[in-house]
């Protein structure tokens, strides 16, 4: 009945032809929808501005001196400083940069694998005790971080595991099950189950049903909460600030610059360093944004 | 199928149940039991001093204060969030003309989205960094001479102990609103435009069809996002970490629950203690994950 309603609407006899401007109201009584939709325009542009005057001002930062910066803040640099990132690369962000990519893919392929696994069987497999590993999931969603960071630090120093790859890498993807097992959970469960049972009967085992027709049935679920994990580890600060000081991944690095700068007054460096962190991050916004906007906004739909 | 199922189920559910129980389960089961003993960390012996610690809690100027900041914190950021977040899904939604009230919105609607949401992508360090440099105390900061063109003199912004806290806030907020534009944008959608329009024919103007209208419709959606935004308000430690003096400075005017943990947890050589706060902190989160669930109940309207 509704789809009927939409389809009408879709093509009214009165619609007005496609030059005209789709927000012009076509009702009498009407004329102050222009007003509304220029005052609605202001405040819009408004913000929008507030949210990209700090990221460009950054990037143009990143090209001055340190005087400049603090001296003329609104005037472009008089010479292109890019000694700049080249002294960022030496203080440090080099090595950050490539801590964060060992930990983050990593960490993601890990908390994919392990994640639709156990999504997998939760959703699909009746056993004793299925709806209590699912919930000890769900909770963990809710727990503060911080309720469980000092014994979390002694577990992974009682482990050998402090500022090491693989110590990381495991606690990332612990804290992202929670989230990855309960989006995937109800992923699975839309999937048809035909293929599957045709799968089975053909003689694929339980293990290779799932990696060879369920996973790949699966891709735009784990396509939306993979780019949501990305993001999250690439970003995380919390958690390797405490456990990897002495193999501090961007986001970290950052910050100590920052604490550095403050001595050194280098701070041109600083946003390069800042530019090296933010334009993969842009960029893989800009390409992806409606996909991630999705992603990061269906966590909370559900 | 029935053939090596429970082997299958097992060796599915085994490494990441593992890999949470040592890294997630374990860390917070211990918290509550450090939290009635006297162990420093640094040591590996610790007595049992029963709820000796949650006495000290209560005596601890310090943490009051802390606990106070991010009561604020509490209050202000998820309720400025998420009316400027209403107020502008209103007006991407509306601003597009009466006959569209419903979904079509406003032309531009996608770039807006768009940049709304960008500092959602990045890491609060980074936006922390930019964000202290743009609010440096001096007449020439980037945030001062801004001021300085209407004839005002410069402000100590986070030097200042009366406005670091607002200033730790803004920056939320700031952060925030775009996650939460989306997601009412995206609510928003999934409802029937017929309703927006029996309601325009009804002779409801904008506003009306939106507080009337559109905000019952959200409701589900605005009191999960409290939630949220409340649990990011107590939770919060990057931003504190990396914008204020000390951190928590000045005077402990940004002083919060999470940077009170750190300190004893890793610089005082009170594990104990630390994890008393965090299982305070838990249990504030608890409180207010129930309060605003059972406080805001309502009909929910099926459509």
């Amino acid at each position: 009945m509704t789809d009927t309603l939409r389809d009408e609407r879709a093509a009214p006899p009165e619609t007005p032809p496609p030059a005209s401007r789709p927000d012009r109201s076509d009702r009498p009584g009407r004329g102050g929808d222009r007003v509304v939709t220029a005052v609605s325009h202001g405040v819009l542009v408004i913000w929008s501005v507030l949210v990209a005057v700090p990221f460009a001002w950054a990037l143009v930062a990143s090209l001055k001196t340190s005087g400049e910066i603090f001296g003329s803040p609104w005037k472009l640099p008089e010479v292109l400083r890019w000694s700049n990132f080249s002294r960022a690369w030496d203080q440090g962000v080099g090595d950050y940069l490539v801590n964060s990519l060992v930990v983050v893919t990593g960490g993601v392929l890990l908390t994919m694998l392990l994640g639709s696994m156990i999504a997998y069987v939760l959703a699909r497999y009746e056993f004793w005790g299925n709806r209590f590993v699912y919930y000890l999931f769900a909770a963990g969603m809710m727990f503060p971080v911080f309720l469980a960071i000092v014994p979390l630090f002694f577990v992974v120093q009682t482990l050998n595991m402090l500022s090491t790859y693989h110590g990381l890498i495991f606690v990332y993807t612990a804290y992202s099950l929670p989230f990855t097992v309960f989006f995937m959970t109800a992923f699975f469960r839309t999937l048809p189950t035909e293929i599957a049972e045709a799968a089975v009967l053909d003689g694929c085992s339980h293990t290779s049903v799932f990696f060879r027709v369920m996973l790949p049935m699966a891709k735009p679920g784990l396509l939306s909460v993979g780019i949501f994990n990305v993001l999250g580890q690439w970003n995380q600060f919390v958690l390797p600030s405490f456990l990897s000081p002495e193999k501090p991944v961007l986001a970290q690095g950052i910050a100590t610059l920052l604490a550095s700068q403050r001595y050194l007054g280098d701070w041109g460096s600083l946003f390069a360093a800042l530019t090296i962190a933010m334009l993969p991050v842009v960029i893989v916004y800009l390409i992806f944004y409606r996909q991630i906007q999705a992603g990061l906004t269906s966590s909370s739909l559900k | 199928m029935k053939h090596g199922r429970v082997p299958f189920i097992l060796g599915f559910l085994f490494p990441g149940l593992a890999l949470y129980g040592v890294f997630v389960i374990s860390p917070f089961v211990q918290a509550f039991h450090y939290s009635l003993t006297d162990w420093t960390g640094v040591a590996p012996e610790f007595g049992y001093v029963g709820l000796e610690n949650f006495r000290q809690l209560w005596d601890d100027s310090l943490f009051r204060t802390a606990l106070a900041n991010n009561l604020l914190l509490l209050v202000i950021v998820p309720t400025l969030t998420v009316l400027l977040a209403l107020f502008f899904a209103f007006l991407l939604n509306v601003g597009g003309g009466a006959q569209r009230a419903g979904v079509r919105g406003i032309r531009g609607n996608g770039f807006y989205k768009l940049m709304f949401f960008l500092p959602q992508v990045l890491s609060v360090p980074v936006i922390a960094v930019i964000w202290s440099v743009i609010m440096d105390t001096t007449p020439t900061g980037l945030l001062n001479s801004v001021l300085g063109w209407f004839g005002i003199g410069a402000v100590g912004w986070l030097a200042d102990p009366n406005l670091a806290l607002w200033c730790v806030m803004w920056v939320l907020i700031w952060g925030s609103v775009g996650f939460y534009l989306v997601l009412f944008n995206a609510a928003l959608s999934s409802v029937p435009r017929d309703i927006f329009e029996a309601a325009l024919i009804d002779g409801a103007g904008r506003l009306a069809t939106f507080a009337r209208v559109t905000v019952p419709l959200l409701w589900d959606t605005i009191q999960t996002s409290w939630v949220y935004l409340a649990i990011l308000a107590l939770d919060v430690y990057a931003l504190v970490a990396v914008m204020t003096a000390g951190p928590g400075g000045p005077d402990n005017a940004t002083q919060v629950i999470s940077l009170q943990i750190a300190q004893n947890g890793f610089q005082f050589g009170a594990a104990g203690y630390a994890s008393a706060m965090g299982v305070v902190l838990f249990a504030f989160t608890l409180l207010i994950a129930a309060l605003m669930l059972r406080i805001s109940r309502r009909e929910r309207i099926e459509y």
